[in-house]
Parts: structure tokens; C-alpha cells; sequence
């Protein structure tokens, strides 16, 4: 059998449409933890971006910490957080947002960085407030980078939220770990194929939001 | 009236960009200061919105003390350009017009109203309201730079090498705009180039500064241009600086000939007549009286004037409007020597040989060394289109 095939069967069969391995709870299970990962690196990566970016100030300490975190691998550090803290969420939680705050941390910096500094000096020099010039001058030049950088950022939170099945949590990579296990390979495949199907769909969604977001004068110029 | 009281601007490693510097900008007239890179021009007209605050001395507004008021008040009571315009890339044409006006809580409606009406004073289309700035020439960006810059009707304004990304004859499309704004509008501008003939085309007073942050001298461009104070600013002025004065001589004094002008279907009475009065050229102008070429007496014949045999006349000066310097130029392109003048409607209204020009440019320089001797300041100088 080829992998169309184990595809083919795999979405076919009713029994994987319902019940607590339905492929609508996995599928919900995984869009929450991966959205509460980005939501939570979103809240630490953002915020050091826009004001170190601003400010010009620890660039070089930013681009240390971010390769050292990328340093770190995923599966690792899950283990290792499941040892010293035991079941829950946390552990979880912990490689997935040590992964996703880099890319958004630095393309934030080099995005506020990025920015033309004579609208800057122009806005200084009119009498703007200096939380106005970072939010209504060079956060809406810097948005098409900064969104960029959120959206790599959960792509790999996507595919790598599946290591939450190691530790008894749910998600798709349920189907891909239990799979293997069983040696049920329709079902890792199908699992696989649900993670990239996902992995588009928030291509899209970024796709869209930069359209609703980012002004047709920037647009323009990415 | 803007004082700058001995200020002196020291950077943390040592180095002085304003060295006790003082300069009295006065109102309702553009200041321009100039200078080679590095002489701390562009670092003077920060200081005065603080965008650099001085490390010694005080700038005084009206007599109060530049740091007396908020930082961002200040800078909302002052008009800022600078190079490249520096627009807002996100915000439409009309936003960014809007700035100002909407930081000081003008009201949405109220602000755009404004911006359109500043669009129209800088010359810029309406249709153009909608547009990003990307979509829009240099020159036109510049334009909507002076626009927000003048948004909120601010009495000073602060202009930091505005023109000088643009293309020679966008360039001069600005500067005309500059002074038919400031006509209307009299700001008290403060403007920054290291382009002397925009100093000298611009500036009711000019102030030279030399490399260190030195004011080199500080006079009407008139006399910069008749006496430089020293060998760095006759230098900076140029080879040309004799020539360019002539652009404050006005033209009307000169002595034009009428005689030597003859229509395209004068008699042979009137060829003779024109030509007995002892000029080498006749000027034939058509029925209208417009200039259509020189020719020798001999070679008219009445009735039968070829216009395409006639030399060109170059291109001829408004007199009254022009200065002596554009009826020297023209005088020296033409390929009779003889400079045509005409009226506002380009009717010819006279000739005159180069030799009259400079008699009337000794005269002019006469005149000028006896009124500028006693005081020395010139002041009094009108200035004339170049």
C-alpha cells in the first residue's frame, strides 16, 4: 500500500470522526495548545522586540539568547521539564515556547530596526509622544516583518506540538506516537498529513491577517 | 524673534559641533544657514526644536527660554521638514497632512479639512488625498512634507536641507513654491543647505558657518555677495559671486532702445528710418510686436522680410521683473550682443547692448557702495527674481 492509500482509508473511516480520538478533538487539542504556546511567546518575544528594536539597545544580547534557545532541542528539554515537574501542562508548554520566542523575538528587533528613521526624526521633531512613534510610526512600517516572524513561529509550534502525545497529552501527534506503537501506519500517516494540513492552514490565516492588518502603503514595499 | 545665545554643542567624546554660537533669526523672514558638511548647521537647527539640546548657552523664543516649556509643546509650535520628507509610508497622503492637527485633538473631520486646503496652498493635486506615498515623485513628497510641516499654522519653521534630494528643476519648482508661501504665509523659517546659490536665492539673511561649528559671517545675500568677510566665505560663495550679485540689481534702470525694433510689414520708410538711427541690428518683431529675430538693416527689404533668414534673439528678459544679471545673460547669448527686453505680455519693448548693461551695472555698484558704506548692513536691499 502506498501512502495515498493509507491516507485514502484513513480520513474514510467514520470511526476517526468522532469520540475522544476523533480527528475533531485531536485537531482541537492541538490548535489550543499551540495556540496558547504562541500566545504565550507572543507575550514575552513582542514586547522585548518593539522595545529593544526601539531603543537600539541589546541587539547582541538578544541574537546570544535566541541561537542558544535554538540550540535547544524540543524533545530534550519536554523529557527533561517532565522529570523535574512531573505531569501537566508545563512541561508541555516549556519547549514549545522556548522555540517560538526566538523567531519572534529577533525579527521583531531587525524589523523595528528596519525601519526608515527619517518618519521617525520627522514624528520626534513634530512633537509625537515616544509611545506614539513606536506604535503609530514604526510599529505599522515593521508589521509585514514582525508578522512574519510570529508566523514561523507557530508553524514550528504546529509541527512540534505533536512531542505533547509523549507525555500523555493529546493532539495529533496521538495518531503518529500511538501509530507507531501499534503499528498502525494508516494512522501515522493520517496524523502527519493533518499536521501539514494544518501547518498551511495557518500560512493562510497569516496570508489574511496581513492583508487586514497591514496598510496598503507597506503592503507595497514587502 | 529666535535668539541663539552663545550656544555651544559638545558631543560626549569630545568633539564641538557649535562653538559659541550666537545668531538673532528675525521673524516673519527666512534665515538661512549654510555651510560645508560638518560645520554644525543641520546640529544649530536642532537644537532650536531640541531635537539636540546645547551643552552651554540658551536659545531664547521672544525672550523666554527654549526649556522653559515642554519638550513636545515646543516642537507642536514648530513647523519641521527635512530631507527626503520623511513620510509616513502607512498613512495616506491626507493623513499625514493631518498629524499635527490631530495630536493637538483638532478632531478627525476638522483636521482633514485643514490638510486639504494645505494641499491646495503647496500646490498639490486633490486627487492625490487618497495616495500613499510611495505613489507619489520626490518632488510631490517634498510638497507634502512642507504641507504637514505647516499643518497646524505653527509661526516657525524648521527646514533641514528640504530640496536637496530632488532634481535640479524640481529643485527650483520648490524653491519658487517656498517663496510664494512664505509671501502669503510669513513664517519665520529657519532653513538649513550647503547649496549657497539656495541660500542666496532664499534667504532674507544668510549665516556662513565654517567647519567647527563657527559662524563666519551673518548679512543679507547681497552683501555676502559684494563683501565677504573673509578668504573662507568668498571661497564658499564661488568663482561666480560677481556675476550672481547682478541678481539684486533690478533691470528697470536700464536705458532701452526702441528704434532699432522694426514689424514683419513695416514700409521701407520705416526699415530706413530704424536703420538711419545708427544700430548694426534691427530687432523684427510680428504684427503682434513679439520678437521674431535680429537682422542686418541692408539685408530687409519692405514687404518681403524672410523670418526664417532672421538670427536668433536668444531668449529675451522682463524688464522691470528681471534682475541685470538675466539682461547680461541675455545680452551674451544673443548673437548680436544686444539683449531683448519685453513686457509681462512678451511684447518687445526695447533693446540693449551689452555695453549699456555694464554701464548701468557701475552705476548700480556706485549707488550700492555709497547707500551700504555709512551703515555697513544693507538691509534696505530689495531683492529681485534672478
Amino acid at each position: 500500500m502506498n501512502v495515498l492509500n493509507f491516507i485514502n482509508s484513513f480520513f474514510s473511516d467514520n470511526a476517526h470522526w468522532q469520540g475522544y480520538d476523533g480527528i475533531p478533538t485531536r485537531v482541537g487539542e492541538h490548535i489550543e495548545y499551540t495556540l496558547m504556546a504562541l500566545g504565550i511567546a507572543a507575550a514575552v518575544g513582542l514586547p522585548i522586540g518593539l522595545v529593544t528594536g526601539h531603543t537600539g539597545r541589546g541587539g547582541n544580547a538578544l541574537a546570544l539568547i535566541a541561537t542558544s534557545a535554538r540550540a535547544l532541542p524540543s524533545f530534550g528539554l519536554m523529557v527533561l521539564m517532565f522529570i523535574l515537574l512531573g505531569l501537566g501542562m508545563a512541561p508541555v508548554m516549556i519547549p514549545l515556547v522556548v522555540l517560538a520566542v526566538p523567531p519572534i523575538l529577533v525579527t521583531t528587533y531587525e524589523a523595528m530596526r528596519s525601519v526608515d528613521p527619517a518618519p521617525v526624526d520627522a514624528a520626534r521633531g513634530m512633537g509625537m509622544a515616544e509611545t506614539a512613534v513606536l506604535f503609530r510610526v514604526e510599529l505599522p512600517v515593521a508589521l509585514p516583518l514582525i508578522l512574519s516572524g510570529l508566523r514561523s513561529a507557530a508553524i514550528q509550534i504546529v509541527s512540534t506540538a505533536t512531542i505533547a502525545a509523549y507525555v500523555s497529552f493529546g493532539g495529533l501527534g496521538r495518531y503518529i506516537i500511538d501509530g507507531l506503537y501499534q503499528r498502525n501506519y494508516e494512522k501515522v500517516v493520517g496524523g502527519a498529513t493533518l499536521v501539514a494540513a494544518m501547518a498551511l492552514a495557518t500560512l493562510g490565516l497569516f496570508w489574511a491577517l496581513g492583508r487586514l492588518a497591514v496598510s496598503p502603503g507597506v503592503r507595497r514595499r514587502h | 524673534m529666535i535668539r541663539i545665545d552663545s550656544v555651544t554643542k559638545r558631543y560626549p567624546d569630545g568633539t564641538v559641533a557649535v562653538d559659541r554660537l550666537s545668531l538673532d533669526i528675525p521673524d516673519r523672514s527666512i534665515t538661512v544657514l549654510v555651510g560645508p558638511s560638518g560645520c554644525g548647521k543641520t546640529t544649530t537647527l536642532r537644537m532650536i526644536n531640541r531635537m539636540v539640546e546645547p551643552s552651554e548657552g540658551t536659545i531664547l523664543l521672544d525672550g523666554v527660554d527654549s526649556r522653559q516649556q515642554p519638550v513636545n509643546t515646543l516642537r507642536r509650535s514648530m513647523g519641521y521638514v527635512i530631507q527626503n520628507a520623511g513620510l509616513f509610508q502607512h498613512r495616506t497622503i491626507l493623513d499625514n497632512i493631518a498629524t499635527v492637527p490631530r495630536m493637538l485633538g483638532w478632531g478627525k473631520e476638522k483636521s482633514r479639512a485643514r490638510a486639504r486646503e494645505l494641499m491646495e496652498r503647496v500646490g498639490l493635486d486633490g486627487a492625490l488625498a487618497k495616495r500613499y506615498p510611495y505613489q507619489l515623485s520626490g518632488g510631490q513628497q517634498q510638497r507634502v512634507g512642507v504641507a504637514r510641516a505647516l499643518a497646524a499654522d505653527p509661526p516657525v519653521l524648521l527646514m533641514d536641507e528640504p530640496f536637496s534630494a530632488v532634481d535640479p528643476v524640481v529643485r527650483k519648482g520648490l524653491q519658487d513654491e517656498l517663496l510664494r508661501i512664505q509671501e502669503e504665509l510669513g513664517k519665520t523659517i529657519v532653513f538649513v543647505t550647503h547649496d549657497i546659490d539656495e541660500a542666496v536665492k532664499l534667504g532674507t539673511m544668510v549665516a556662513v558657518m565654517r567647519t567647527g561649528g563657527k559662524l563666519a559671517q551673518f548679512a543679507p545675500p547681497a552683501e555676502l555677495l559684494s563683501h565677504p568677510a573673509d578668504a573662507f566665505v568668498e571661497d564658499f560663495l564661488g568663482a561666480d559671486r560677481g556675476i550672481r550679485r547682478l541678481s539684486f540689481f533690478p533691470s528697470a534702470g536700464l536705458e532701452l532702445l526702441a528704434s532699432p525694433i522694426v514689424a514683419v510689414d513695416a514700409t521701407a520708410e520705416q526699415i530706413a528710418a530704424a536703420g538711419a538711427a545708427g544700430a548694426p541690428y534691427l530687432l523684427v518683431t510680428d504684427a503682434d510686436g513679439k520678437p521674431l529675430g535680429w537682422s542686418e538693416p541692408r539685408e530687409l527689404t519692405a514687404g518681403e522680410i524672410k523670418t526664417d533668414r532672421l538670427l536668433s534673439y536668444g531668449r529675451p528678459f522682463v524688464t522691470g521683473a528681471d534682475s541685470l544679471r538675466a539682461a547680461l545673460d541675455c545680452a551674451v547669448l544673443s548673437p548680436t550682443g544686444w539683449a531683448v527686453a519685453v513686457d509681462a505680455e512678451g511684447r518687445a519693448a526695447g533693446v540693449v547692448s551689452q555695453q549699456v548693461i555694464g554701464e548701468a551695472i557701475r552705476g548700480a555698484h556706485a549707488e550700492r557702495r555709497a547707500d551700504a558704506e555709512p551703515g555697513a548692513d544693507g538691509g534696505e536691499i530689495q531683492k529681485v527674481a534672478p
